[in-house]
């Protein structure tokens, strides 16, 4: 539906004739460049912290290095490093062309990376010096907490510039987008705040339940399948299956998601009947997730080839069996009868990385996988190979991954339920964690593979190329 | 309104987002706003800690360097203060719960199952409900073992537990090996934990013979927690 709109659209494009590029494909570029920084220092930090569960870690006795900070970078540089960055980045490619219209400001945008970057770079130095905010992925230092907002709030402006002149009803993309601005400036202001300031005890956790599941579900999901409804019909060349259920999907995740914070701390001092309606308003998420990925599902019917030889369509496809596994596994872990076993165990663990890696970031690294070479110029690919070893080790590593946690995590609660000493469930779990540092390390390898490809394919484009023939390239699409 | 602007901005972004923040962040609010939430300097005003005052006998010219004097009400305050910060800072509460649930036999494990006003202070702002246990849990952790347990403990993890993946603090302590101010906060912190309960520092009922007459009847089975038998309790 994008296309249409976008090659028939041509009464709108006089709001072009101000003289300014539509779409800022070098800020694109950039985001996509810090992001993929962020990711590999991220997956390093989370490297290094395994380390740490095989009683082997290298940088022991330095207080810069200790452990427990740097799984606070480990999760915070995943969130506002890489996923943020690789957001604001396709946000700037498709927002605009979705809305024929540039975004509101040029130096605001450029501004805006700036300071994003600065926000996330004095995360990572708070972070590292010890003064983190108990507020899970929420620990941005308090200092740190109004600017990262007033970059939110800044983004929101930038982006709804566009979006709020355009006549008539959105595409699918816009409606997720615009919501998810809305939803992200609120979310960050409730988390970063009021446990901090206003409320304490039980009820604070209450309010941190809310913000570590609405970072996922009302910043993230939102502005992820916004992107997939944006490319898998560019790339398929064919329109949504079911506008139906484009709707249902979005309406039934703006309900139902923003009440299901509370199914981190069942069975905690906050009031029983608010843990029952967590857990039910989990479950409908579910169902309204079953109906979105048999749109995508149907989409994709007739089409099946692309998943072989289009490989930005396989990450996406591979991501969205990882979301229909993830928030399936999320509808029963969520219950009150697997919270008794499960809850802080690694099966928790493997679920988180689960869908921020194999969901969101397999839509990501598609999604730059598409762009990267239209971004810098290049014809192509340095060596598509590398990116099919991106993808693979990317995949098997996580696979291993998430199954490797999640019989860890079974393993573990059953044996504290079985009141076994405390040190039998650490030996216990010392293969799986073995296990976990090794299928990390075949992940950050694909990485390596991915980062060395996105370097070689800028080194070796055609002379003569540049921005010019990015956008050449970029309007040719 | 369900493809409009206004509709997406104002019911699905605005609408729905306050909806459910009003049933299930306010409302929990609401429902614990009026229980007293208590300050440091109003939890230090109760009494001084056995084992901070034992720091002091122990390491009487650091003590007195790092806190300005022996043992008051004061510098009890601030080092449970600084203690909790160390906590928050050093990512403690990623490893370790203060949450004792009722099921999966937790409360035969750590004792008493958490209550909601024993998270109505100070530093339980933002709460330590805690998300994921590779260590035990340590909302009844005070007492439980001795100050030399926790400073060999918080210097060489191994050293006391072999099977640990606790990473060793060696910066709590100054190159002598004594604990610094860190070091004696963040003893004084965990060993405040639980010291607010009936039951402290008897988590399972038993107490001293002596003194109290047992009077949980069958519940006396679990006086040793399983797997706790060596770990240093004081009698």
């Amino acid at each position: 539906m994008s296309v249409i709109t976008a090659s028939s659209g041509a009464m709108n494009v006089p709001a072009l004739a101000a003289g300014r590029a539509l779409i800022e494909t070098r800020l694109v570029w950039w985001y996509f460049a810090a992001s993929l920084t962020y990711m590999i220092v991220a997956m390093l930090a989370g490297f290094l912290f395994s380390l740490q569960f095989l009683q082997h870690y290298p940088l022991a006795g330095i207080e810069l290095f200790s452990p427990g900070r740097w799984r606070l970078v480990h999760t915070n540089g995943v969130a506002y490093g890489f996923i943020a960055n690789a957001f604001l980045g396709m946000l700037h490619w498709a927002v605009p062309r979705l809305t024929l219209r540039p975004v509101r400001g040029r130096g605001l945008s450029y501004f805006i990376f700036f300071a994003w970057q600065a926000v996330v770079l004095a995360t990572v130095v708070g972070l590292l010096t010890g003064q983190a905010q108990a507020v899970e992925w929420g620990e941005t230092p308090t200092w740190v907490d109004p600017v990262a907002l007033a970059g939110l709030i800044l983004v929101a402006v930038n982006f709804l510039h566009p979006i709020l002149q355009v006549q008539g009803p959105m595409y699918v993309t816009l409606w997720y987008y615009v919501a998810a601005f809305v939803w992200t400036v609120l979310v960050y202001a409730m988390g970063s705040f009021l446990p901090e300031y206003f409320v304490g005890g039980a009820a604070s956790g209450a309010i941190i339940g809310l913000f570590i599941h609405d970072l996922v579900g009302l910043f993230v999901t939102p502005l992820g399948w916004g992107m997939m409804y944006y490319f898998v019909p560019i790339l398929l060349k064919k329109p949504v299956w079911s506008h139906g259920l484009s709707l249902v999907g979005f309406w039934g995740l703006a309900f139902f998601y923003p009440l299901t914070g509370i199914h981190h701390f069942l069975y905690s001092p906050i009031p029983m009947f608010l843990q029952y309606g967590a857990v039910i308003s989990t479950i409908a998420v579910e169902l309204v997730v079953t109906t979105v990925i048999i749109n995508f599902f149907m989409t994709l019917r007739g089409r099946g080839d692309a998943l072989r030889t289009n490989l930005p369509i396989r990450w996406f496809y591979t991501g969205m069996v990882f979301y229909f596994t993830t928030c399936l596994q999320c509808a029963f872990q969520a219950t009150l009868t697997f919270q008794k076993i499960i809850h802080f165990t690694d099966w928790v663990v493997g679920h988180s990385h689960l869908v921020m890696f194999g969901v969101f970031g397999f839509w990501l690294l598609g999604m730059m996988t598409h762009l990267i070479p239209r971004l810098v110029g290049a014809g192509g690919w340095y060596r598509p190979s590398w990116n099919a070893w991106h993808y693979w080790l990317s995949t098997i590593g996580m696979l291993v991954m998430f199954f490797d946690l999640v019989i860890a995590g079974l393993i573990q609660g059953f044996q504290w339920r079985d009141l076994a000493p405390w040190e039998d469930s650490l030996v216990a779990s010392a293969p799986f964690w073995l296990t976990r540092a090794v299928s990390g390390t075949m992940i950050i390898i694909g990485q390596f593979f991915f980062a060395a490809n996105v370097v070689m394919t800028m080194l070796r484009r055609p002379v003569g190329s540049g921005e010019d023939s990015a956008d050449a390239a970029a309007a040719a699409i | 309104m369900f493809e409009t602007k206004s509709g997406v901005f104002a019911i699905a972004g605005l609408g729905f987002f306050v909806l459910a923040f009003l049933v299930m962040g306010l409302l929990p609010w609401l429902i614990y706003v009026d229980q007293p939430e208590l300050t440091v300097e109003q939890i230090a005003e109760q009494g001084l800690l056995h084992e901070f005052v034992e720091l002091h006998e122990r390491f009487p010219a650091e003590f007195e360097r790092y806190f300005g004097g022996p043992p008051t009400k004061e510098n009890f305050a601030a080092a449970l203060r600084r203690g909790h910060e160390v906590y928050v800072g050093e990512a403690c509460w990623h490893c370790h719960s203060q949450q004792v649930r009722p099921v999966s036999r937790e409360s035969e494990r750590w004792g008493p199952v958490s209550h909601a006003n024993e998270y109505q202070n100070e530093l339980q702002r933002p709460v330590l409900f805690g998300t994921r246990r590779v260590g035990p849990d340590l909302s009844r952790e005070g007492a439980r073992r001795t100050n030399d347990w926790h400073l060999a403990h918080f210097y060489n993890p191994m050293s006391v537990v072999p099977t640990t993946v606790m990473p060793a603090y060696t910066w709590f302590f100054d190159e002598r090996g004594y604990p610094n101010r860190d070091g004696m906060s963040i003893i004084t912190y965990v060993q405040w934990l639980g010291s607010w309960l009936p039951e402290y520092p008897y988590y399972y009922g038993e107490g001293p013979p002596q003194l109290t007459p047992p009077t949980r009847g069958a519940q006396d089975g679990v006086a040793q927690g399983p797997g706790r038998g060596d770990d240093g309790r004081e009698g």
